[in-house]
């Protein structure tokens, strides 16, 4: 009597237990089947675009809604554009906080301060971007810009990304705000990556004799080089599809120009700014094609930075 | 200037340039911080909580934008964190072997840093596109895509900390997986894992792009979660694009509030659990 008991419990046990694994495995799943929607379905939003354009769409840099007529090389250019000079502002700058972090501070500002640069992921988007428009880009107007044609805008070679009028807005304010935007996030995984240098072998390079900036450069730099360029990817995967801080700023306008202080415009702009707008079926195809586009290459860069961070954390693995 | 001044020099150098790069971050912050005090503090008054969104050149407030945003916030939470619980554990608990959890790992991480506008067409595509109308469970279905890869990540994490003996001493008493899981595991990481579910509210709380294409705005109060949507975001858009002073001042108290919301909950989390969970 009481074995038929717990048999018949053991078996509902054995039920319940095959039940919660597969409930947990559906879930599991339907994380990866998000992804592979998302790309699908983006995909059969943008057939009309793929059919009436094909390759071209890539080449072309018309958009003119009224004669149906679109390309994406404006809003590629701007994306990477704005991109790159986000990198070129947050990489030093990400470098210098996390060497500060993790070889100068002292230990009780360690953590306020981590926190503080952690912030300024916190901030929302729109705040950014409002503060830009109101607030930053008429100081860039008035101060920088005016100084930076005088200077650099009679340059040979770099002076055509020089010229035009200091209007404050455009795709070098643009950057800069992405460039402040990344910082938090490059930081945050250059510090971590630098914190797991074993102490033996800096201080083994202090023992012969380095400066502090001599162990950085030539023993934490090397050793933790392929979380570095983890890092590097993580922000340019934030700044490629930031949307509404770039809104702001970057001037909305659809034509190609090389210089860095007219308005330009990115895709994540064009499709906050279009799409709701957007009338007839190639229109609104073409602007989910622009999405289609952005995801593809976020996709592709952000997995290269998981790729190379997962490695720093196997060769770990591996030592201890 | 022999080799050993030289040395000297570039590590002098390095070293302040690394501080000038530690204070040009803390520059930002303040300046924005600042512009949001600055601006805003003067428009927050009783008006803002009080009543709805006006139209330009009458006074008003942020009522059902407010409102909407709490709505739409805790769906998307509502929704989103079963479902994060859930895959988190499977990662945790079950995924030692197999293709399946390496894989969702993976993607869960890329999702997690994934343009958040392109959350918006997806749903859009999906949901506002059959149904033929925006409304505010696009906007609560959105915000919880973006819930999901947080609450797993955490999940995992915290359920990876919790000794292996505990789970050892629980089945030598004879419980269940499902039991062990249930009533020790997650027990155990309870407080880690209502941290990941702080840490995603305050990431949609602020959320616009995604809100663009399905929730739409509402200058009405509207509790039908079925129509169009009055929220935060995107009205303190709308507004601070818009050429009216008064649309502006209202726009710079919303940021205001929504900015020094999300901040709180942020180190209110940091302080509250003072977890070593890190989010990239």
């Amino acid at each position: 009597m009481t074995n038929q008991i717990t048999e018949s419990k053991e078996k509902r046990q054995v039920f319940f237990d095959l039940a919660f694994k597969l409930t947990t495995r559906f879930f599991a799943f339907t994380v990866l089947a998000l992804l592979a929607g998302i790309i699908v379905e983006l995909f059969i939003g943008a057939m009309p675009a793929i059919h009436a354009f094909g390759w071209k769409f890539f080449t072309s840099t018309d958009w003119d809604p009224v004669n149906v007529k679109f390309g994406a090389v404006v809003q590629i250019y701007g994306t990477l554009v704005t991109s790159a000079i986000a990198l070129a502002i947050g990489i030093p700058v990400s470098f210098g906080i996390a060497l500060y972090l993790t070889e100068l501070s002292p230990t009780w500002l360690k953590r306020p301060l981590g926190i503080a640069i952690e912030l300024l992921a916190g901030i929302p988007s729109i705040i950014y971007g409002m503060w830009g428009l109101f607030v930053f880009a008429p100081h860039l107007a008035d101060h920088f810009q005016p100084w930076l044609i005088d200077h650099l805008g009679n340059l040979p070679g770099i002076g055509m990304l020089f010229q035009g009028a200091p209007m404050g807005i455009g795709m070098l304010t643009a950057g800069i705000i992405l460039g402040i935007m990344i910082i938090p996030f490059i930081a945050s995984v250059m510090r971590d990556v630098f914190e797991i240098v074993p102490p033996t072998l800096k201080e083994s390079a202090y023992a012969v004799g380095c400066t502090t900036w001599e162990v950085v450069w030539n023993v934490v730099l090397p050793y933790t080089k392929i979380g570095v360029v983890g890092g590097i990817m993580l922000g340019l995967g934030r700044a490629l599809g930031e949307t509404m801080a770039v809104t702001f700023v970057i001037g909305n306008a659809q034509n190609l120009s090389f210089s860095l202080l007219d308005p330009g415009s990115s895709i994540a702009s064009t499709l906050a700014n279009e799409f709701n707008e957007a009338f007839g079926k190639v229109y609104t195809a073409s602007l989910i094609e622009l999405g289609l586009i952005m995801f593809v290459i976020t996709f592709f860069v952000l997995a290269l930075s998981k790729l190379l961070l997962y490695e720093l954390g196997k060769r770990e693995g591996e030592k201890t | 200037m022999n080799l050993y001044h030289k040395r000297r020099f570039i590590n002098g150098l390095n070293l302040t340039l690394s501080m000038v790069a530690m204070a040009f971050g803390l520059f930002w912050l303040g300046w924005i911080l600042w512009t949001l005090v600055d601006r805003g503090l003067a428009s927050v008054t009783l008006d803002v909580f009080t009543k709805m969104t006006p139209p330009p050149g009458s006074s008003g407030g942020l009522l059902n934008a407010m409102a909407g945003s709490i709505f739409m916030t805790l769906a998307g939470i509502v929704i989103g964190t079963p479902i994060g619980i859930f895959a988190g554990t499977y990662l945790a608990e079950y995924g030692q072997k197999g293709w399946l959890s390496p894989t969702t790992r993976f993607i869960n991480d890329i999702l997690l840093s994934a343009p958040s506008i392109v959350i918006g067409l997806f749903v859009y595509e999906v949901y506002v596109a059959s149904t033929h109308h925006f409304s505010g469970w696009a906007g609560a279905f959105a915000l919880a895509l973006i819930v999901i890869p947080v609450v797993v990540r955490t999940t995992e994490n915290m359920l990876k900390l919790v000794p292996n003996g505990l789970r050892e001493a629980a089945f030598a008493l004879g419980a269940p997986q499902w039991k062990v899981i249930m009533l020790v595991t997650l027990r155990a990481s309870k407080a880690g894992i209502v941290t990941g579910i702080l840490l995603a509210l305050s990431r949609i709380s602020g959320e616009t792009a995604p809100l663009l294409f399905t929730a739409l705005n509402n200058s009405f109060w509207s509790a039908n979660m079925n129509a169009p949507m009055a929220n935060l975001p995107v009205v303190i858009f709308q507004f601070a694009m818009s050429p009216y002073d008064d649309w502006h001042k209202l726009a710079w108290a919303g940021a205001l509030l929504i900015t020094f919301g999300v901040l709180g909950l942020n180190i209110l989390t940091r302080f509250v659990f003072r977890s070593k969970t890190t989010l990239h």
